[in-house]
């Protein structure tokens, strides 16, 4: 028993933990988001509970100090760890696969970038195991409260390190993305036949990159105020905490569109597939994602036009705003025109898209709204900006990774989620989220600050809480759904898959293409093998699947093609160990002690040298086994490439 | 030939990127310079940066950097030529330069501080340790990566591998000299204007 105990946790160890294959850290980046949205969502409930019971002679079951931790948890796990690790995971699992790639530009920094966002995640909840107390100081540590002069803690530094550790994950997963889709795309993808997933990932990365280093900065300049005695934002010698605002929000702007970026690709792939068209107007998406690109690094003074930067200023800014509603505007039309006239099929990625829709629309008009320096001055700060951007974020990024994990399940895990609990989770979130949202809205406009944790009883606030709160529950259920969802669909993948084998070629129903797809993650085994594609496919058009199966280029049967061997990159432990030491140096940075700083610094330097003697990273797999390993999988299609063994296409 | 062919292939890509990490570090350094533009009047009453900084000290520095970076092209024609034992004289010659460099910062940083002007007394000084500390790390683990090289280069020679490492290292030694004429210009020229 305990020896299969052991065995279980090697072959983790082996096949999982240190893979370099961005499938499985893919997954894994998911999991581990799973399990903090989760943590997030409970704050969350927390917070709306406190606020639903907080008024006139209640105080609620929350001490103020206690609240604060928690507003300050649930904004940055859910942004850092639960947005960002989604769709981390998602390009991960779904980029090389859509390139035609075998793998990613740098597996070692891929695997090294997971990592360090697990040791993130690990610092930011360190506190519950060896104590300390979380940052109280909101989501983005504004000085001059977030000094040592109120807050004396270690939970600021507990949150700088988190951050700049997976941080510095979210840079090396940039620059990786970036080479991986310039680098490795397949013979005949040219830039302007990418499909969309892809285009806009590559527009969040190069936001990743320009934006990421300015919050690493930030961070070290908050922690040499604290631990050094510095004055770059402290109240006296000379400091300036309205320094650190616009530091951290010329990267938080950006960071909003990193967050939003991806999801857009994921509803354009989904809308052209269950629309069964082509997209619409491909060309202006593009030029749209690249708009709100740049825009989006000129907007950043929005979040304080209260500032008193003065009127040309907050003038320059508000107009920006509202124009980066143009691009954006663009996107929703080319969505709306690519459904229009097509055979939509209702399929739970397509509910999700539509709730995005409306969802979207409202919060952009919101947003549009906050963009006029007048208005932003009577609701900044309100709980009116609170229900504009978690409606961009649970209305956009969220119900865009639920649409992807769903879409792109069957590519990984080899059978489709249950569509049935799938619609029923998405009824139960949308209807939660207006419930829990609208009533926000309203607040906002009569006056309700955000981060409450008491009001009083004469402002008739408290039924509108309750209704919020009311809400949560709506999308508790809701996610309690999604996990049943997922129960039901794992009991019942035998028969599912079974007779999507006898359906086979018949009906493009098998669960290689289980969507009719039109690019190419969809043209290998699902779930695919390390390698992806056995034969690198060529591209010729912008939906290269779709116009393989409707020119017949796909074949049914992979044996009398001609195999070669592949060069795949070895499994290495190197970035578990590095990110170990970079958590140990940071945990001696939150608690001051010497060595152990030390010890982690020289520990992770050498690894990096150690790495770098080692020149055989790679391993080959022989033509023969991937001629077995093809002829293992069931019948199905693959792209060929041209002339070779072409028979039968969809009809 | 397709071995060739795949190596290079891997070379370019490592080559792109590192160019986009270079790219990453200089809106790391363009974020300091930022801060340091915006804190460089608030002194709390104490000395500017025409009180403080030695010009021609700073000068002396600047000139030894960027001999170092002479030094470290001769060095990449020297591993363009092949020639193992050039290539690690003139990397000793970076090496010893870079110390240089690096003792002479302390130095400065040392008088700094001895005369109470360390990085607690106002915003102004807190940037400027910030700004040209940051280069020197930079400058520190240049070194110590330079001194990982030759061992490399000593004991298996100019390899294909040896080789593409080293481009990088001479990229990021040549951008920690630009940044370097950035700092010259506006941390202590700009003093003086």
């Amino acid at each position: 028993m305990f020896l299969t105990y052991r065995k279980r946790w090697r072959w983790l160890w082996r096949e999982w933990l240190t893979s370099t294959d961005p499938k499985k850290i893919g997954v894994m980046y998911i999991i581990v988001a799973s399990l903090m949205l989760v943590r997030g969502a409970i704050d969350a409930g927390m917070i709306w509970l406190q606020q639903a019971l907080a008024s006139g002679a209640a105080t609620g079951y929350l001490t103020a100090a206690h609240f604060q931790q928690i507003f300050t948890a649930h904004g940055s796990i859910m942004i850092f760890f639960v947005t960002m690790g989604f769709l981390f995971g998602l390009m991960n699992l779904i980029l090389p696969l859509q390139i035609g790639a075998r793998d990613v530009a740098f597996p070692l920094l891929n695997s090294l970038g997971f990592w360090l966002y697990v040791a993130g995640a690990a610092l930011i909840n360190l506190f519950f195991v060896v104590g300390g107390e979380f940052a109280a100081a909101g989501w983005l540590a504004l000085p001059p409260l977030s000094e040592l002069a109120f807050s004396p803690g270690v939970g600021v530094d507990y949150w700088i390190w988190s951050l700049q550790i997976s941080g510095l994950g979210s840079l090396l997963g940039g620059i990786n993305f970036i080479v991986t889709i310039l680098k490795m795309r397949a013979p005949g993808m040219s830039l302007m036949k990418m499909p969309l997933f892809v285009w806009t990932s590559l527009c969040s990365m190069f936001l990743v990159v320009s934006a990421f280093p300015i919050l690493a900065i930030t961070l070290v300049l908050l922690f040499l105020d604290r631990f050094l005695g510095m004055h770059f934002f402290t109240s006296s010698f000379g400091g300036n905490p309205m320094m650190y605002v616009n530091l951290i929000w010329s990267w938080g702007h950006p960071e909003v569109y990193i967050l939003m970026l991806p999801a857009f690709g994921i509803y354009s792939e989904i809308v052209a597939t269950f629309s069964q068209k082509k997209l619409f107007g491909y060309k202006s998406l593009i030029g749209g994602t690249i708009g709100i690109t740049l825009l989006s690094m000129l907007v950043w003074l929005h979040h304080f036009f209260t500032m008193g930067a003065g009127a040309d200023v907050n003038a320059f800014f508000g107009i920006m705003t509202m124009f980066i509603a143009v691009p954006t505007g663009v996107l929703v039309f080319n969505w709306l025109a690519t459904m229009f006239r097509g055979r939509i099929i209702f399929s739970s990625p397509m509910y999700w898209f539509l709730g995005f829709i409306s969802t979207f629309t409202l919060g952009g008009v919101a947003g549009v709204l906050m963009g006029i320096p007048g208005v932003d001055f009577q609701v900044h700060n309100s709980l009116f900006l609170v229900a504009h951007f978690h409606t961009m974020v649970i209305g956009g990024a969220l119900f865009g990774i639920f649409a992807g994990i769903t879409y792109w399940f069957p590519k990984v895990m080899g059978f489709k989620l249950n569509e049935k609990w799938g619609k029923r989770a998405f009824w139960f979130w949308i209807i939660g989220f207006f419930v829990s949202f609208v009533p926000l809205y309203i607040l906002g406009f009569m006056g309700a600050t955000r981060r409450l944790d008491h009001y009083a009883a004469s402002t008739g606030w408290q039924p509108l809480f309750i209704t919020a709160a009311i809400g949560f529950i709506i999308i508790a259920l809701g996610a309690a759904i999604q996990i049943f969802q997922i129960i039901v669909s794992v009991k019942q993948r035998k028969p599912a898959r079974h007779a999507s084998q006898l359906a086979g070629i018949a009906g493009g129903q098998n669960m290689d293409d289980p969507w009719n797809g039109r690019t190419l993650e969809w043209a290998t085994s699902s779930p695919p093998p390390v390698y992806n594609f056995a034969i690198i496919p060529e591209v010729r058009d912008r939906d290269a699947f779709w116009a393989m199966k409707k020119e017949s280029k796909v074949i049914s049967h992979p044996a009398n093609v001609k195999y070669q061997d592949i060069h795949m990159p070895k499994n290495t432990a190197i970035g578990i160990y590095i990110s170990g030491f970079a958590f140990l140096l940071a945990f001696a940075f939150v608690w001051h002690i010497l060595w152990l700083g030390l010890v982690g610094l020289i520990g992770a330097i050498v690894c990096v040298i150690i790495r770098s003697f080692d020149e055989n990273t790679e391993y080959v797999i022989p033509a023969a086994e991937i001629a077995r390993i093809e002829a293992s999988f069931p019948v199905s299609f693959r792209a060929s490439p041209d002339g070779i063994g072409t028979s039968r296409g969809i009809p | 030939m397709e071995q060739a062919l795949q190596q290079h292939n891997t070379d370019d890509k490592t080559t792109f990127g590192f160019w986009v990490y270079l790219m990453t570090d200089l809106v790391m350094f363009a974020a300091l310079f930022a801060t340091f533009a915006v804190l460089r009047g608030n002194t709390f009453g104490g000395p500017g940066g025409r009180e403080l900084f030695n010009l021609r000290f700073a000068l002396l520095e600047t000139f030894v950097l960027l001999v170092s970076s002479f030094t470290c092209g001769l060095a990449s024609i020297a591993v363009q030529r092949g020639s193992k034992n050039q290539t690690i004289f003139w990397f000793v010659f970076t090496l010893t330069l870079g110390l240089t460099f690096l003792a002479l910062e302390l130095t400065e940083f040392s008088h700094l501080i001895a005369d109470g002007n360390s990085w607690t007394r106002n915003a102004f000084l807190s940037s400027f340790f910030a700004l040209v500390g940051t280069h020197g790390l930079h400058i520190a683990v240049g070194l110590l990566w330079m001194v990982v090289a030759m061992f490399q280069i000593w004991f298996k020679g100019l390899t294909s591998f040896i080789v593409s490492k080293l481009t990088r290292l001479i990229l990021f030694w040549h951008f920690l000299d630009l940044v370097w004429i950035f700092i010259f210009t506006i941390v202590y020229l700009y003093a003086y204007v």
